[in-house]
């Protein structure tokens, strides 16, 4: 039975951003259900204006939703006025489509995109009448499902999560549906329905794995049980599927207020860092016909005034210059812009950023990570002092007066040294802009502090310590005074959160589940992320955080995500490893191939694509 | 991108269902989106970050339904009215209901600049008899002052809503009370019937306004 209306909207007129909680937007989608043989809840576990600005969830909703006997609807996290008035008053958390509370779907699917959302999953979970955890969910419950990028290391959200797909989730979405309806018919137990899912590539059933624990009871990893696979393999798809050009548009302005596309999947750069680079290999082109025909039907469908062409590195695709061209030639004069996240470090990208900013010349971003030329080596970043002075001139050349640089502190081998190379820089820039604008120009810092992510060439390397974060910082700022820099950076706690959920293990369940029962939510809000509630549950726990964060790791330690495979190998990433520690570069592998591989994994998908379908050569 | 205006069309709308918890700003995204896929040809603000020329006559406070919402829009081309019309009922979410829509002069005052009152339905959810509603209503026309506090952005202000109120009539009760009332919708300050129904302390456990109709100076001249 759905939540009734009128109850709905005495509870609107209660809360902030009603708008929140309404639905029926534009290309909305509610089905009739008794004509459905399994329905799917997408749940973001944030805000409504972030969940809609989020590109995964808009491809799945149109996927499921094309197919006659599926429904796709969405629900985001209440704010916590809105939860109070909830539970005031007795209302499950529902869908916006059919205001279904989120016990009654067939599957409860969350996208974990970051670790500071996972208490909100178990709050939403809660609110919407579902058993928080797994093992007490009975044969009627929802399954809750996971995808994103967070799942490449699922256990620290193992007790919660029924069946996590890991990886590319367009064909694995309906597989998992296809499971689920079956089972329902069929009435099948819980413990049925786990094996069934257990079996679809790509699928991984925690409850079908144990802990192992060493002579010591140092954790080992986990044994599959009942023939499980040992590892889990990520699925990708062999080529795109085409783009959804009828997305849902919000009713309140979205984080990122845009019609999307997404252009590429996948990076051939490289960089030693990122795990976006390595877990959407291969790269994946959409053609340039395809995309222009998409942005027409995107505008006309739509109505947004920005296209956002999205991709890793957005300048790589091979006909970005006509897309951009052809875009702007056919809407341009309807006031609809381009926007390009991401580009490379080079002029060939202020050239790009000349061409879609002839209305707005906001700040010109890019993105050079480290200071030093030695720690950009060490990152593979692929990028000298000299391309960075060339782009900032042809910034300025072109008009930009605001400039702004992305770096990370705490990278592999950094020192003070290498933290004041960024000032250097940034002192060099504000030099030239002035000199060639005539005026003072505005140079913008904002340093991250560097999480090691599984599944990278540096999953093995300890997170710098707080006071190494600290001193870094405070020497940034006394080198950046003036009023031509604007400096930003992260603050330590949520880089400590992040980096202790991304790299934990499955005891850390017990965590998530113990500071969720005493308030935590919306950890990712610097207003509620409570360290001290933290502390005091790892503590209980007994879990030796210094020792898990900051402690090397060899490459025989166990890595609580080993059985996750993305297709590439491990002795690829220690080699990467290696060549990090020597400054060595590995060159774009759309030149070269490194044989990470990827290939090798997926050597079956490959074979049934058109050459030259993939990026790899 | 045209920013020469060459008609002014004036479309009179109702809100309803889900889009009366839309602030005003998130209803000038909704429009300028609306007239996109409409394809009409949308003459555009001057400057860094052009918008599409268009204004309402007055904003719909969160949470009001509405019959009578008045937006004028400036286009770059001359278009047929009726041909607009269809266009944008086609590119209407739920929740808009659209009423009309003429040709003004471009030469016109904007409505904002000329708006006076609005009337509104309410109805209020309240155990008062309908006998205490009249007397309260009464009261409120009768006395010379009516303070209330709003609180905004976290601040309190102390305004008198006496002045603001210009008519009061009640209706009857089914379910709720039923009021009718006219109040301020003017450039120098709007009433809000909730404010008037806390002033009025009838213990009302929850309420629905309608704005069912606006007044500017055209209206009384007539």
């Amino acid at each position: 039975m759905p939540v009734c209306d009128e109850t709905v909207d005495r509870l609107l007129l209660q809360v902030s951003k009603p708008a929140r909680y309404i639905g029926q937007e534009w290309n909305s989608i509610s089905k009739d259900w008794d004509t459905l043989s399994a329905t799917l809840a997408l749940a973001y576990p944030d805000l409504y204006e972030l969940g809609m600005s989020n590109l995964g969830l808009a491809i799945l909703y149109d996927i499921v939703n094309r197919h006659p006997q599926y429904c796709a609807e969405r629900v985001y996290a209440p704010w916590p006025d809105m939860e109070a008035n909830l539970r005031a008053h007795h209302v499950p958390l529902y869908s916006l489509e059919t205001r279904h509370a989120l016990s009654e779907f067939s599957v409860v699917g969350f996208t974990l995109q970051s670790e500071l959302t996972y208490t909100n999953v178990l709050n939403m979970l809660d609110l919407g009448g579902v058993p928080v955890l797994a093992a007490q969910r009975g044969d009627e419950a929802p399954v809750v499902i996971a995808g994103g990028t967070c799942t490449y290391n699922p256990e620290p959200m193992t007790p919660f999560v029924d069946a996590f797909a890991i990886g590319e989730g367009e064909e694995a979405i309906l597989d998992i549906l296809g499971v689920v309806a079956e089972a329902r018919a069929a009435k099948a137990t819980r413990d049925d329905l786990r094996r069934a899912l257990a079996a679809i590539a790509g699928v991984y059933v925690p409850a079908m794995y144990r802990p192992r624990h060493g002579a010591s009871g140092v954790y080992a990893g986990v044994a599959p049980l009942e023939g499980a696979p040992s590892t889990i393999t990520k699925r990708i798809v062999r080529q795109l599927p085409p783009a959804p050009t009828r997305p849902v548009v919000p009713h309140l302005q979205a984080t990122h207020d845009r019609a999307t596309i997404e252009i590429q999947r996948g990076c051939s750069r490289g960089c030693r860092f990122c795990q976006a680079g390595i877990v959407y290999r291969p790269i994946r082109e959409r053609p340039a016909a395809e995309i222009v025909q998409a942005i027409d039907e995107l505008v006309g469908n739509t109505g947004y005034d920005e296209i956002g062409l999205l991709s890793l590195s957005s300048s790589d695709h091979t006909d970005i210059e006509a897309i951009v061209q052809q875009a702007l030639d056919r809407h341009s004069h309807d006031g609809v812009g381009v926007s390009l996240p991401s580009l490379r470090i080079d002029s060939f990208s202020v050239e790009l950023a000349r061409m879609i900013s002839s209305r707005r010349k906001t700040g010109f971003t890019f993105a050079p990570e480290a200071g030093s030329q030695r720690l950009r080596d060490v990152i593979n970043k692929g990028v000298t002092e000299q391309d960075l002075l060339q782009t900032a001139q042809a910034a300025f050349a072109h008009g930009w007066n605001r400039i702004k640089l992305y770096f990370m502190i705490g990278l592999p081998t950094e020192t003070d040294q290498d933290v004041l190379e960024i000032a250097r820089l940034a002192h060099e820039l504000a030099r030239m802009g002035r000199e060639m604008r005539g005026r003072r120009v505005e140079i913008s810092i904002s340093v991250a502090t560097f999480v090691p992510k599984p599944h990278t060439p540096f999953q093995w390397e300890p997170l710098i310590t707080r006071s190494d974060a600290t001193r870094r910082q405070r020497l940034l700022r006394e080198a950046l005074r003036g009023r031509a820099f604007k400096l930003s950076y992260s603050d330590w706690d949520s880089t400590w959160l992040e980096a202790l959920l991304a790299r934990g293990n499955r005891c850390l369940g017990d965590v998530i589940y113990s500071v969720w029962q005493r308030g935590a939510r919306f950890d990712a809000w610097s207003e509620y992320l409570d360290v001290p509630l933290w502390q005091q549950a790892l503590a209980e726990a007994g879990f030796d955080t210094e020792n898990e964060l900051h402690a090397p790791r060899t490459r025989e330690t166990p890595l609580s995500w080993q059985h996750i495979d993305t297709g590439v190998a491990i002795s690829f990433l220690w080699a990467e490893r290696e060549c990090a520690l020597r400054g060595d570069l590995s060159p774009d592998c759309r030149e070269h191939c490194h044989h990470c591989g990827i290939l090798a994994t997926f050597a079956a998908e490959r074979s049934t694509v058109e050459a030259g379908a993939w990026g790899c050569p | 991108m045209q920013t020469e205006a060459v008609q002014r069309l004036r479309i009179t709308y109702g809100v309803d269902g889900p889009l009366r918890y839309l602030s005003v700003l998130d209803m000038g995204r909704l429009w300028e989106r609306l007239l996109r896929r409409a394809r009409l040809p949308l003459a555009f603000t001057q400057g860094f970050n052009p918008h599409p020329r268009m204004a309402f006559a007055a904003p719909l406070p969160v949470g009001y339904s509405s019959t009578h919402e008045v937006l004028d829009v400036y286009l770059g081309a001359i278009v047929a009215p009726e041909g607009a019309l269809a266009a944008i009922c086609a590119e209407s979410p739920v929740g808009l209901c659209l009423q009309s829509v003429v040709e003004v002069p471009l030469s016109a005052p904007p409505m904002q600049a000329i708006m006076r009152a609005a009337a509104y339905e309410v109805a209020a959810w309240s155990a008062a008899s309908p006998e205490q509603m009249r007397q309260c209503l009464q009261w409120a026309l009768d006395s010379d002052a009516l303070l209330y506090e709003r609180v905004r952005a976290g601040r309190t202000q102390s305004i008198d809503l006496r002045p603001l109120l210009l008519k009061a009539r009640y209706l009857g009760q089914d379910e709720a009370h039923r009021l009718e009332l006219t109040m301020v919708c003017s450039p120098q300050g709007a009433g809000r019937p909730e404010e008037l129904l806390a002033a009025l302390e009838i213990g009302e456990s929850h309420w629905a306004v309608c704005r069912s109709r606006l007044y500017w100076d055209a209206h009384t001249e007539e």
